[in-house]
């Protein structure tokens, strides 16, 4: 074995410590305990209410839209602040090349407005 | 004042075949959102067709320049590598792209949704795949190869009412995000290894000098090919593609199967035979296993199928182990016969989804009776198709004769290359797995062509019929599959031309 490689050997004795404790106490535990099932105790557990209905339900998917566009623009700040430091450097083309990103953004953001997206309806 | 930094001189005609198919999608979405009415949408996959063609002109454009003087040359900062080999590719991509718009153009379930998203999604997965054909680095390869996904994950899902579409489109993300995640991994460890992430830089270290410790190199290699197979839906990353290929939309999985798997095919061929040449004992076992896996799962898996949709998903998995094979071989041979065989099979596999298109009832206006129908693609709809469309029967017939490999069609050349790759870089074992799962998968074939023929029609089939878009794509496909293989020389010559060197090592 390596050096390189026996650096990593406390990461694989950690993780392997890991394991076993997780493994020996929940071994541990069912060697233990009692085990009298009931009706009661296979339900779901929703907070103490006794859960009604099935588990597949359908949420608004409006949020969804909106956290899009916003990581979208996020991103876009993101990149536009090293940039603008950097702007000096880049010159025209750095200019140009921002340009377009920023209108290919755009084309996004006014395709999503008419359809609608922007509507909370 | 700041150093100004040195800005890569790009060749911007060179790119064209990329940022037309880009350019086009972008200007189909910015016009459907800010021209109101119907003209948009009518005008849409004429459009389509026409970005198509300016594509595959810029391509042919771009081909005989490199013929004439100008050699091959890495562009954008050695990110792009121009070559024959890209523009080839970026054609059959082009192609690809036309055949799929024009069955989406008269299909009935999508017209309902509104096409013009369709096209820009198929452009724009067509501009990643062209990247990825033409990426002489590994970021740019990941570039296109998630540019071309992202867009079929939502293609895959497109028909939003059907729940197996949904379910196509869930599957094919999460599975896909995987491979994806794959592969970065893999570039990862190829840059750690061999400190570049340029194909041409890694090409010429690997050339250099051999490093003493391959685990790092090899790993990375390893991951960057299941990222690549699970793309071409080799066995064993195939456990997405019937179910994908089968919820899908239809001219969807047309595409899926044609464009999609050329871009893919591009990449592997790229990044092994010019980057990794010189580890080509590591991965030639490695494809060896993908190509006997892919054939024989393809061919048996087949047979026991009585949908013809999942029937060719199923010989898409055994057709991606014949091109294997040519990959294997590991020759400038075995390169120039995976093009002609990637062609061949884009024209094969649109006309052969179109039938399915046309049968399954795509065409035609939309009816509110059709709200939420499940498009019949069982085996039992094609029964006596000869009686009641003898000309559907007969095209569908000379499509499947060619994924069999019969003489006088396209297939048999392409089978034909290959195995002779094969057979030429020593891998007897591998050819004689594909000449046997060859007559393994013809029984598939053979049992549609019988239905169509033999069997008499159920008497409360509904009337086919032909769509003129879906029509003309399809006769198109035929009579190219039938003049490939009756005259196959100037295909096999372009393909030839079109081996892939290494670019910009430097």
């Amino acid at each position: 074995m390596s050096d390189f490689l026996r650096t990593y050997l406390t990461v694989a004795v950690f993780g392997a410590s890991a394991v076993l404790l997780v493994a020996v106490s929940l071994g541990l535990a069912r060697l233990v305990r009692p085990n009298r099932p009931s009706a009661a105790k296979a339900m779901n557990y929703e907070s103490g209410v006794d859960p009604v209905g099935t588990g597949y339900s359908q949420d608004q998917i409006r949020y969804y839209l909106f956290a899009l566009l916003f990581v979208m623009f996020d991103v876009e700040a993101i990149f536009i602040f090293p940039w603008a430091v950097g702007l000096e450097a880049y010159g025209l083309f750095g200019l140009v090349e921002m340009l377009a990103f920023i209108t290919i953004l755009a084309l996004g953001l006014v395709y999503a407005w008419r359809k609608g997206v922007l509507r909370w309806a | 004042m700041i150093d100004a930094i040195e800005v890569p001189s790009i060749d911007w005609v060179a790119l064209l075949p990329l940022t037309s198919l880009l350019f086009g999608a972008l200007l189909l979405l910015a016009t459907s959102a800010l021209v109101p009415g119907r003209l948009v949408a009518r005008l849409a996959a004429p459009f389509t067709l026409v970005v198509c063609a300016v594509s595959l002109g810029a391509s042919v454009f771009v081909w005989r320049r490199l013929g004439e003087g100008t050699a091959p040359f890495a562009d954008v900062a050695d990110a792009v590598a121009i070559d024959r080999f890209g523009v080839f590719v970026a054609a059959v991509i082009a192609m690809a792209i036309a055949l799929s718009t024009l069955l989406a153009q008269s299909d009935r379930s999508l017209q309902r949704l509104g096409n013009i998203e369709l096209y820009a999604l198929f452009l724009l997965s067509g501009s990643g795949g062209v990247m990825l054909a033409m990426a002489n680095d590994l970021v740019v390869l990941f570039l296109g190869l998630e540019i071309l996904s992202i867009a079929l994950y939502v293609l895959a899902g497109y028909d939003v009412r059907r729940r197996e579409s949904r379910e196509a489109g869930l599957k094919y993300f999460v599975l896909g995000g995987f491979a994806s995640a794959f592969l970065l991994y893999g570039i990862a460890l190829l840059y750690g290894a061999t400190g570049s992430t340029n194909l041409g830089q890694i090409g010429s270290f690997l050339a250099a000098n051999l490093p003493s410790h391959q685990g790092l190199l090899l790993a990375g290699l390893a991951l960057l090919i299941v990222g690549l197979a699970f793309k071409v839906a080799a066995v064993p990353f195939h456990s997405w593609a019937p179910d994908v290929y089968d919820g899908s939309p239809t001219p969807v999985t047309a595409f899926m199967a044609s464009a999609a798997k050329a871009a893919a095919f591009a990449g592997m061929l790229r990044v092994l035979f010019t980057t990794f040449p010189t580890l080509a004992d590591q991965w030639r076992p490695v494809i060896w296993v993908l190509a006997v896996g892919s054939l024989v799962v393809g061919a048996f898996l087949a047979i026991a199928q009585d949908d013809v949709k999942r029937m060719l998903a199923y010989s898409s998995i055994s057709q991606a182990g014949f091109i294997l094979l040519g990959v294997e071989a590991g020759s400038s041979f075995g390169v120039s016969s995976a093009l002609f065989y990637l062609l061949a099979y884009t024209f094969m596999v649109a006309g052969s989804f179109a039938v399915v298109a046309i049968v399954a009832g795509g065409g035609g206006r939309p009816r509110p009776a059709d709200e939420g129908r499940v498009p019949q693609h069982r085996l039992s709809a094609f029964r006596g198709l000869s009686a009641r469309r003898p000309t559907l029967a007969f095209g569908f017939t000379v499509l499947l004769l060619a994924q069999a490999g019969v003489p006088f069609t396209s297939g048999f050349v392409a089978k034909f290359g290959v195995l002779g790759a094969a057979v030429g870089a020593d891998s007897y074992a591998l050819a004689i797995v594909a000449m046997l799962t060859a007559v393994v998968s013809a029984y598939m074939y053979l049992r549609i062509v019988l239905t169509m023929y033999l069997v008499a029609p159920d008497p409360g089939a509904p009337r086919v019929s032909i769509p003129a878009m879906a029509g003309a794509g399809l006769v198109v496909a035929v009579a190219v599959t039938i003049v490939l293989g009756v005259v196959p020389g100037p295909a096999l010559s372009l393909a030839r031309d079109a081996v892939p060197t290494l670019l910009g090592a430097g």
